[in-house]
């Protein structure tokens, strides 16, 4: 499991290396996914050093997110004093996202 | 009372209202009991009859939030099960992509507009599909309230996880790879996490979408809103 972590932190780490040394305005989690998941293909990293630990870390996403959710109580009177177009327009723009994502993928699959 | 406040306690607490959430979701079906929200107002209500501020249940809780940036390169390995499925078909992906990111920037900023919301409100929506640190960046070159995206951003993700499945059904979004894809890219990580509940292939997609809406967004956000300045 140590082996697991090393390689999981391994790879934020290198992220975080190369957000400081380019001042890439991306997450250094998501370039260390991309390192990871390059480190698998190249054949650098076996699956089954990695897998018992990402598996328990991706099923349990959801649960990682919980403060940030209780950290919402901050945020309610911003959130209260606009309201309508704050939820209003977000919840509208994310049904949007998930149809027209969801409809050019199959579209431009039967092309 | 006093103890209420100890951060064991409170992780302890946090730990068991997630598993008993999750529980009731799962024996009940309910799409509504979705298990980041109810334990979210579970330990908000908590806090307030308590009188406990979040700034202390931070410091449990950020011992759980640290696990989340691993977590994100924890979804490599679906990402590259998912490899040569991705190769075969990259033309709909980074088109459908594309479309769903520069939808998600106009609507948003085109409805809060009409419902009235301040300039500063409206920079602040504009990144909400992304996960947080991209959002808080984009947000922060436009001028908006970065802890104002930060909170919408986890209202976005607890939405779409509550609504996305139904909006796919009602709307004949069927392939496991459009669904995927969409809901990592209408919600970030947590609706990859709901993805994830389905299935390990969903879930490479949904962080497919969420990489690639991730970097979309800040890419082409700034130049999205100049575009819309000029016609609205």
């Amino acid at each position: 499991m140590i082996i697991q972590c090393a390689i999981i932190f391994g790879c934020l780490a290198l992220g975080e290396l190369l957000v400081w040394l380019t001042g890439i305005k991306l997450p250094s989690s998501i370039i260390g996914m991309l390192i990871l998941t390059l480190l698998l293909k190249l054949k650098i990293v076996k699956l089954r050093q990695v897998e018992r630990l990402s598996n328990f870390l991706v099923k349990n996403l959801g649960f990682f997110f919980v403060p940030a959710a209780v950290s919402l109580m901050l945020y309610f009177d911003i959130i209260k004093a606009q309201w309508l177009p704050i939820l209003g327009a977000s919840a509208i723009s994310t049904i949007l996202v998930i149809i027209v994502t969801g409809w050019i993928h199959q579209l431009m699959r039967r092309i | 009372m006093e103890y209420l406040s100890n951060t064991y306690f409170l992780l302890a607490l946090t730990f068991l209202v997630y598993s008993l959430s999750k529980m009731l979701q799962m024996r009940t079906g309910i799409a509504i009991l979705n298990p980041i929200l109810l334990s979210a107002i579970i330990i908000i209500t908590f806090l307030e009859l308590t009188d406990i501020d979040v700034a202390t249940y931070n410091e449990g809780g950020r011992y759980i939030e640290f696990w989340l940036k691993p977590a994100v390169v924890a979804l490599g390995v679906p990402l590259y099960k998912q490899l040569s499925n991705i190769k075969k078909q990259m033309m709909p992906l980074l088109v459908s992509e594309l479309a769903g990111c520069v939808v998600g920037i106009i609507s948003v900023v085109l409805v809060a507009r009409l419902l009235g919301a301040t300039q500063e409100v409206v920079m602040s929506l504009a990144a909400k599909s992304v996960t947080t640190p991209i959002a808080m960046e984009v947000t922060r070159t436009l001028g908006g309230i970065p802890s104002l995206t930060a909170a919408v951003v986890v209202c976005v993700g607890i939405f779409g996880g509550l609504t996305g499945f139904r909006v796919m059904k009602v709307t004949h979004i069927g392939s496991p790879i459009a669904q995927g894809l969409s809901l990592g890219t209408a919600a970030h990580a947590m609706g990859t996490s709901r993805a994830m509940d389905v299935s390990d292939k969903y879930g490479a997609f949904a962080s497919l979408g969420l990489t690639l809406n991730g970097v979309f967004t800040a890419l082409l956000t700034p130049t999205i809103l100049e575009i819309i300045d000029a016609i609205f």
